[in-house]
């Protein structure tokens, strides 16, 4: 019986935990006090700085350090369009034909060494994000195509100015990485922040050992009433997932925030049973498949064609959702954005065809035309389980069906990328995988890599970018959203420069003391801290 | 059919004889032998005996325990697990044997030559060989799987090359005592070419360590083709290897589907076995000192 009790507790877990997660932060009175311990599934990262580095293993160390101007909503983090201020004072009205936003800036808020932050701060941040001086790296300076200048007129008042207006902008600026530095240091030398921790966030700086741990306080001064609730954090490195696993299991840590396998959930959840939450959600990340265009057979279209005709989707999706974190169907667009493909739209596209065996069918007769029956070619993939090496496997068992021999390369991540840009690839399993759901800027993935520099496909092809300025310069949401389907139909069916893979599945676990969080369609967003505490 | 009436009688054993012998005296060794036999007949009738496609998805099967339908159950992607099994058993074969019999024979060249030739050429490749020892066989097999990457070819490469110097070492030594010996002296004198005198006079006289240590390589090499697959260095998925099935099973699966991971385990830990148990009855078969105890 109590074995049986142990099972229904552990099965009703993720339902009951997930209604949990679901139901207002107001439901309970946030209470005070404790530190947080949660786990980086990274070894460390190579700096601090938020706007030199791309992996999140600076994020998940340093955001609850530092403020950024505006957020996504942490109490609606799933959606893509909700955002807040978080130095701002209120979200702004474009002016200017939407070219104009003036964002007015909060007083009274101190940096931790306890000199005022004022717009002369925020202002100079954004022009080392979208302008960087010489010598300065800014890794988002692609995202910021849309700015053209940021001025600080008074010491309450930032202005962008955007050479075009764009629904691209706003999830641009809330990006986790913008964070505010002292305009002083900055000045003084750009590279301060790569070895040390000084902003305005939620907690302070108190301890860093390098792939060790991060160590942070809680912040006195900090601007949001009442926030933040902890005492403190450390934040843990361990790259292995059994590590990672045993300490939410010990209770050594309350959570790691990028997220696990379904295995991992499933193991916690059957030993921890109603001791653990369980959140998840569509993620912004996907695999794609992609052929190198510069070698044959690729360059043929019936060829691309043909590989993506023999994948199907709406029954992989499923399954690879049980072993690994992959779980939606979808076009280029998140799924979870306005902008996305609807079921209908995406089975017009090749590859997402309802019957599948007429699909394979069609893929065999052009392989036949293309001269190209019983193709044998390598799959190059990174050295990471989850998902790509899931992803790899069913796609190459795929492929099998209409007779393309396929074995699997797999490559540390510096060979990796070295293979990709030098080229040296017949096909490559590929991630877009962005800060936040801005799917006007994510979709510039498949754009020739002239425009986009990490486009790894080796084609060029004006009419595609033709398309895509014209999407992303549409005012109007509606013609924006047809727009995007021309774009996405002409980038996947007509040349099928990549193939989709079902999008990733975001599935947090995490100890039920730790309250007031919620997941996110990314592992880059809401990681600031403030909004979260222990109920124990 | 004329015997030569003056050889000891047991030169004189058939083959069959000599089975026999080798039999009742070495009753682990044949049973190391069997397993060896069992595990090359799964690797080359794959094909034919296994139940079903060692690379075939079957979504409806996924992490099913074992049953009549799948005797050892089925892997995270539905696969059958003994039918990957007995597939991994030619991954394995494959790699075991041309690892073991290529490093073995470079060591062989390397060793006998080193020992022929002595001097200058002797010191350099004696160094060489110590620092190639110098490194243990797994680390040497993961800077060279680092180097060129990953695949059958490359792991066969990321074994065989550690295994030459280990090789070379113990035939140079059995080489050094041969070369004083005086049907070698005869032999230069007569004017044999080097080429002959190491192929004709040489290298027979070395084969039996040398075949001892080939038996003892290929178990190696089977161990450690498991290791780098195991490390996601070696063979990649989709190919059927038992290291690789390993590695799928152990980290996300030991709890929950705990077959996945025991299946290959205990297919790598028997046939290395088996490996070690026949190598150490031939030795014991072979070596003149052991035969008659």
């Amino acid at each position: 019986m109590k074995t049986r009790t142990g099972v229904l507790t552990a099965g009703l877990s993720i339902v009951l935990t997930a209604a949990l997660a679901a139901a207002p932060a107001m439901a309970q009175t946030p209470k005070k006090g404790g530190t947080l311990t949660y786990m980086i599934p990274a070894d460390a990262p190579p700096s601090l700085d938020g706007h030199k580095e791309n992996t999140f293993a600076t994020l998940h160390a340093t955001a609850p350090f530092y403020s950024t101007l505006i957020a996504i909503n942490p109490d609606n983090p799933a959606s893509s369009t909700d955002f807040v201020c978080d130095l701002c004072t209120e979200m702004p009205k474009p002016t200017d034909d939407g070219k104009t936003y003036t964002f007015k800036i909060r007083k009274g808020v101190k940096f931790h060494d306890g000199t005022p932050l004022t717009a002369a701060d925020v202002a100079l941040s954004w022009q080392y994000i979208v302008h960087p001086p010489k010598g300065v790296s800014s890794a988002r300076e692609s995202y910021m195509v849309m700015v053209d200048t940021v001025t600080s007129p008074d010491p309450e008042t930032v202005v962008f100015k955007l050479k075009f207006a764009t629904g691209a902008f706003l999830p641009a600026l809330s990006d986790p990485y913008a964070y505010i530095y002292k305009k002083e240091t900055l000045e003084k030398d750009p590279t301060w922040f790569e070895k040390n921790v000084m902003g305005s966030g939620p907690f302070k700086f108190s301890a860093y050992e390098t792939g060790q741990s991060m160590k942070g306080v809680r912040n006195p001064d900090y601007y949001h009433a009442g926030q933040p609730y902890l005492d403190g954090f450390t934040a843990i490195f361990a790259a292995k997932q059994s590590v990672r696993v045993d300490a939410i299991r010990a209770d050594r840590a309350a959570t790691e925030f990028r997220g696990m396998p379904p295995s991992a959930r499933d193991e916690l959840v059957k030993e921890l049973g109603d001791k653990v939450t369980v959140q998840t959600g569509d993620w912004n990340c996907v695999n794609l498949l992609t052929p190198n265009q510069k070698k044959k057979p690729f360059d043929d279209v019936r060829v691309r064609r043909a590989m993506a005709l023999a994948i199907d989707p709406w029954k992989g999706a499923p399954a690879l959702s049980k072993i690994a974190t992959v779980h939606t169907v979808g076009g280029l667009v998140f799924p979870g954005s306005p902008l996305a493909a609807t079921k209908e739209e995406l089975q017009k596209i090749v590859g997402f065809g309802p019957d599948i065996e007429k699909s394979r069918a069609e893929a065999r007769k052009l392989l036949k035309e293309a001269g190209a029956e019983g193709l044998k070619f390598e799959l190059m993939n990174r050295n990471v389980d989850q998902p790509y090496k899931f992803v790899a496997t069913w796609a190459i068992d795929e492929w099998s069906k209409i007779g393309l021999k396929v074995t699997q390369k797999v490559l540390p991540t510096g060979p990796f990328y070295d293979a990709l840009r030098s080229g040296g690839f017949e096909v490559a399993v590929e991630f877009n995988c962005q800060n936040m759901v801005n799917p006007l800027l994510d979709v510039a993935k498949v754009l020739p890599r002239s425009v986009y520099p990490e486009n790894y496909g080796g084609y060029e092809d004006p009419k595609l970018i033709e398309l895509y300025d014209t999407m992303l310069k549409e005012p109007d949401p509606a013609k924006q959203r047809e727009k995007m389907r021309a774009f996405e139909t002409y980038a996947l069916d007509t040349q099928v420069d990549t193939i989709m893979t079902p999008w990733w599945e975001r599935i947090i676990v995490h100890r039920s003391y730790m309250k007031g969080w919620k997941i996110s369609p990314s592992h880059y967003l809401n990681l600031n801290l403030a909004n979260i505490w222990l109920d124990k | 059919m004329t015997a030569i009436a003056n050889d000891p009688p047991e030169i004189r054993r058939s083959w069959t004889q000599a089975a026999r012998l080798f039999v009742r005296r070495q009753p682990l060794g044949t049973f190391g032998l069997v397993i060896v036999v069992v595990a090359a007949i799964a690797g080359l009738s794959a094909e034919w005996i296994a139940p079903y496609s060692p690379t075939a998805n079957d979504f409806a099967a996924m992490t099913e325990p074992p049953s009549l339908a799948h005797w050892l159950g089925t892997d995270q992607f539905g696969r059958d697990l003994l039918s990957r099994i007995i597939y991994g058993a030619r991954t394995a074969l494959i790699i075991g044997f041309v690892s073991a019999f290529v490093g073995g024979f470079a060591g062989l060249v390397l060793g006998v030559g080193s020992a022929y030739f002595g001097g200058w050429i002797d010191l350099v490749l004696q160094r060489v060989m110590d620092i190639l020892m110098a490194f243990p066989l797994i680390i040497m097999a993961l800077a060279v799987v680092a180097i060129f990457g990953t695949g059958v070819q490359n792991v066969i490469a990321a074994i065989t090359i550690p295994l030459i110097p280990r090789c070379a070492r113990v035939v140079r030594a059995s080489a050094l005592a041969i070369r004083e010996v005086p049907y070698i002296d005869a032999a230069r004198t007569s004017g044999f070419g080097h080429a002959r005198i190491i192929l004709r006079h040489m290298v027979p006289n070395v084969v039996a360590p040398f075949l001892i240590m080939l038996t003892a390589f290929v178990g190696q090499a089977i161990l450690a083709e498991a290791s780098l697959s195991y490390l996601g260095l070696g063979v990649q998925e989709p190919t059927p290897a038992w290291g690789l099935m390993l590695q799928g099973g152990a980290e996300e699966y030991a709890s929950t589907a705990p077959w996945i991971a025991i299946f290959p385990g205990i297919a790598i830990a028997l046939t290395v076995f088996g490996f070690s148990l026949f190598g150490d009855a031939l030795r014991d078969a072979i070596d003149p000192k052991l035969r008659e105890r």
